[in-house]
């Protein structure tokens, strides 16, 4: 499994992530600077991983969004490679329009950071198959703009099509419909803005974002 | 050339530092405020000539996220 983490200037998650994918698949994951054009040859997974990519300028992933290294994720995307977006990297795909909706400051308007419960809504993906449906986990959180928002119609499209991946059981940000994850509809695209990578470990306080890893990898326990 | 646009929320999409600026006013007993929402105002300055078409596709590219904002450009 040949593996990338996209690296932004301001992003803070990605060695967090490259632990995570590291210890699952044994292998170091690329790590792939913003402004390369192209994926190292082979990349069968790619990453974009939390923190503030150019500082949050704009608005948060508007402008990693247009970075050079986005056009190969895009392009990886549309031929199926799995792309998982974290925190900002979900940000990241929203404003890059793999993915519906977009993220908008926290309903509270305070940055959120702590761990909360997450109810598993679709347990059939390539990132969830390894959790149960209706199963709760418990992920850490750590952000400002976590608000999900899409138009009316466009929840019930995705609810519908079951690519709501994770909600939050309890409340967070004032997320419409407490959503916490979202996959694209050919089910390989998910962004979520908890952190699996900071659940890997036992040191961690729990290991429940392992066993995406895990799936997402190909290495179902 | 100096293009002025302005973003802006979209009727409807919560603003949540809107509604903080608004308990702020009232805080500093400004009443009578009825609502407040917050947007982004950006000056750009192009070249003479540059047409409506490329400054729309500068907003709805970039400068707006048109699934939850509305931009207006504003010319000399």
């Amino acid at each position: 499994m040949k593996t990338a983490v996209i690296v932004f200037p301001g992003s803070n998650c990605d060695r967090d992530m490259a632990v995570a994918l590291e210890q699952v698949t044994g292998r170091a994951p690329a790590m792939v600077w913003h402004r390369d054009t192209d994926l190292p040859d082979g990349t069968d997974f790619i990453a974009l991983p939390g923190g503030f990519s150019y500082g949050d300028y704009l608005r948060s992933g508007a402008m990693a969004a247009r970075s050079p290294i986005l056009r190969a994720v895009a392009d990886a995307a549309r031929r199926g490679v799995p792309v998982l977006g974290i925190c900002n990297g979900f940000q990241v795909l929203t404003e890059a329009q793999l993915l519906p909706g977009a993220l908008m400051r926290n309903a509270g308007l305070n940055f959120v950071c702590r761990t909360v419960p997450l109810k598993v809504e679709n347990s059939q993906s390539l990132f969830t198959a390894s959790y149960n449906a209706g199963e709760t986990i418990n992920i850490p959180v750590a952000h400002h703009d976590g608000n999900y928002f899409a138009d009316a119609a466009t929840l019930d499209r995705i609810e519908g099509e079951g690519r709501v991946a994770f909600r939050y059981a309890d409340s967070v940000n004032g997320s419409a419909r407490a959503i916490a994850g979202v996959l694209n509809d050919a089910g390989n695209v998910l962004g979520m803005m908890p952190h699996p990578e900071r659940a890997i470990d036992r040191a961690h306080g729990g290991t429940d974002g392992l066993r995406l890893f895990e799936a997402a990898l190909g290495v179902l326990a | 050339m100096k293009v002025n646009v302005y973003v802006t929320l979209k009727p409807g999409v919560l603003d949540p530092q809107g509604k903080a600026i608004h308990h702020a006013l009232e805080g500093l007993g400004f009443g009578g405020v009825a609502d407040v929402r917050a947007g982004r105002f950006i000056e750009l300055d192009v070249a003479d000539g540059t047409s409506d078409a490329d400054l729309e596709a500068m907003c709805a590219k970039l400068l707006a996220n048109t699934v939850i904002e509305n931009y207006r450009i504003e010319r000399p």
